[in-house]
């Protein structure tokens, strides 16, 4: 037995680990230090992406507490001339505009949508398919698009600009969002839950409203409030619908004013001290933007811990 | 019959019938939820039709002149969409160079190197930025990134090539060049954050395997992890390329409103999404009808990348 062995050619695969482990040994120097190289460039890399990044928060904060103040947030802008350059008002009206587009466009978009989650959660059809990728498509579509379309079905009919075009907009670049938040929340609902329901004998749309509803809460609240954040900072579709506003407007049929539209056209003025103010103009549309977003993570997280 | 049985069949009856109940009544909510997925159905229809509907006279009157056409003037024409496709193009291409090897390394860095504690910051920060609103992208742009352009990056870079393309030429500020930074900043939180989760589903397994077969970290990173979390990263950079094409306002703050084919990465230039932002409010009959003729380009090729994008991320998912 063992002289068959012996008379045998060498085992290849031994040779070859052999081999790879000669190979490895020698070049472990060159690859340690290629190694360490190459993860002192992620770490650079990191540093790279962090240093604008920084740049812009600090910019943000520093330029725009600079500008603000209490006379600055609830007064209405004035029109700066070559007299007082330093006239530039408030931003009173560009934040009732703001939050007056942002939450209707909200009351419009929040039904609709969770409605449309629970149908996209629930239904598994071809025409369901067929609507969740379109939804998840309009999603990354440019907000612009949504201004063209409310300016021509708007704007136009109306014969004016309006806070409600800006409504409108708004609303259609929210539904998908949230849309696509609640159903992914209604779909985590444990399926046990649901049919837990139905074998009481509830109906559906009682199920629905008690159990799946209530249970999703937290991941619905959180996608409705992101969505509210991400619409508030959109400037491109208020930019051709919502035309300006130098007064408070209580009405959405009437031109309204907004802060990230009001930001723009700052930042582009010929006199300095507005394009100052555009930082604080900015600074107030980011606090309400991350209230929002932070806002959502707390009410998620509050509401997951008082479950358990 | 006794009370009792007489109860007992009532309830068993009630029962059946709200069963039977249970069955037909539902149908409201059922129509609801249908109805309500139509109502959108059609909105997103009126929506693509309303673009598709304003670009129709510009499409019928210049027809593909409106897509390869090399010059754009606003106002009275002729409307060529060439320039600005190709300011499209070429900043969102500035914008990805920079941005996915960044944001690539960027979320190793984040997921295998750096401190747990720096880690968690990381990724509140990427969340944070990716919530900033576009115009302060470009308040930034114009406050912070002109200067550094102007006064650094342009002399250095035009000491290196002369007066010759990409660097060369007058420099006042707005360019493509600045218009792609402020990009790659803005895709940047995007690219990092799907980046990291489409590498976080790496199996450990296949990260341990290498490192106990005697691999480097570099080698397993380079030959390892990215490999297998290929698809979705491809589908991080079409998402990111996505956002980056349809970018309106920060681009708009930024490039310079001037409808062109760049002779330099510094020269001024205009893109789809930008044009229409900064045209729009001036539009009058044709030129109204040739910016949704923009639109109608826009609205083709990002929802194309996007949905390239959402394909890749889902095989990525289910994948792995």
């Amino acid at each position: 037995m063992t002289d068959t062995l012996v008379s045998l050619p060498p085992d290849p695969i031994l040779e070859r680990r052999e081999l790879v482990q000669q190979r490895a040994a020698k070049t472990l120097g060159r690859r340690t230090l290629l190694s360490r190289v190459f993860i002192a460039m992620l770490v650079a890399a990191l540093v790279l992406a962090i240093v604008p990044l920084g740049s812009l928060i600090f910019a943000l904060i520093q330029r725009g507490i600079s500008s603000i103040s209490w006379n600055f947030l609830h007064t209405l802008p004035t029109q700066p001339s070559l007299i007082d350059q330093n006239a530039i008002g408030g931003i009173g009206n560009a934040i009732e505009g703001t939050v007056i587009i942002d939450g209707l466009a909200g009351l419009v978009a929040i039904p609709i949508a969770v409605l449309l989650g629970l149908y996209l959660s629930e239904s598994a059809s071809r025409a369901a398919n067929f609507l969740r990728a379109i939804i998840e498509i309009m999603t990354g579509l440019p907000s612009i698009l949504l201004g063209v379309f409310a300016y021509e079905y708007v704007v136009v009919p109306m014969k004016t600009f309006s806070g409600m075009a800006g409504i409108v907009a708004l609303a259609v670049l929210m539904v998908p969002l949230i849309a696509k938040a609640s159903e992914l929340a209604f779909r985590g609902v444990p399926s046990t839950l649901r049919e837990a329901g139905l074998a009481l004998g509830a109906r559906s749309s009682r199920v629905s409203r008690g159990v799946i509803l209530p249970a999703a809460l937290p991941g619905v609240i959180t996608g409705v409030l992101l969505s509210l954040a991400r619409a508030m900072g959109e400037t491109a579709p208020l930019l051709l619908v919502i035309g300006a506003s130098g007064d408070w407007t209580w009405s959405p049929l009437k031109q309204m004013s907004a802060l990230p539209l009001l930001a723009y056209n700052y930042s582009g003025s010929q006199y300095p001290s507005q394009r100052a103010a555009a930082w604080g103009v900015a600074l107030t549309l980011v606090v309400l933007v991350m209230f929002l977003s932070l806002g959502s993570r707390l009410v998620a997280a509050r509401m997951r811990k008082e479950r358990r | 019959m006794n009370s009792l049985e007489t109860e007992h069949s009532d309830a068993k009856s009630e029962v059946a019938e709200r069963i039977r109940l249970s069955a037909t009544s539902d149908r409201p909510y059922r129509w609801l939820l249908r109805g309500t997925a139509l109502f959108f159905g059609a909105v997103i229809v009126v929506f693509v039709w309303s673009v598709l509907h304003t670009a129709w006279p510009a499409i019928r009157q210049f027809g593909f002149h409106l897509v390869t056409g090399r010059t754009w003037v606003p106002g009275t024409g002729p409307y060529g969409a060439l320039p600005l496709l190709i300011d499209t193009v070429l900043t969102t291409f500035i914008a990805l160079i920079i941005a996915v090897p960044v944001g690539l390394a960027s979320s190793l860095a984040l997921l295998y190197i750096v401190p747990r504690k720096i880690r968690g910051f990381g990724a509140a920060l990427v969340e944070l930025l990716a919530a900033v609103p576009s115009v302060v992208y470009g308040l930034w742009g114009i406050w912070y990134l002109i200067p550094w352009l102007t006064k650094t990056l342009q002399p250095f870079l035009a000491g290196i090539t002369g007066s010759h393309w990409p660097f060369g030429g007058p420099h006042e500020g707005f360019s493509v060049l600045l218009a792609g930074l402020v990009l790659s900043i803005m895709i940047l939180p995007t690219i990092v954050a799907i980046s990291r989760d489409v590498i976080s589903v790496v199996p450990s397994d296949l990260v341990e395997g290498g490192l106990s077969l005697g691999a480097t970290r570099s080698q397993v990173f380079t030959r390892v992890v990215l490999p297998s979390a290929r698809t979705g990263i491809f589908g991080a950079i079409a998402l990111g390329a996505g956002r980056a094409l349809g970018e309106t306002i920060a681009v708009a703050m930024v490039i310079g409103s001037n409808p062109q084919i760049p002779h330099s990465l510094f020269s001024t230039g205009a893109t789809l999404a930008s044009t229409i932002a900064t045209e729009f409010g001036e539009a009058t009959g044709s030129t109204g009808s040739a910016l949704a003729a923009l639109a109608l380009m826009l609205m083709i090729i990002t929802a194309a990348v996007n949905a390239g994008a959402r394909l890749l991320t889902r095989k990525a998912k289910a994948g792995l």
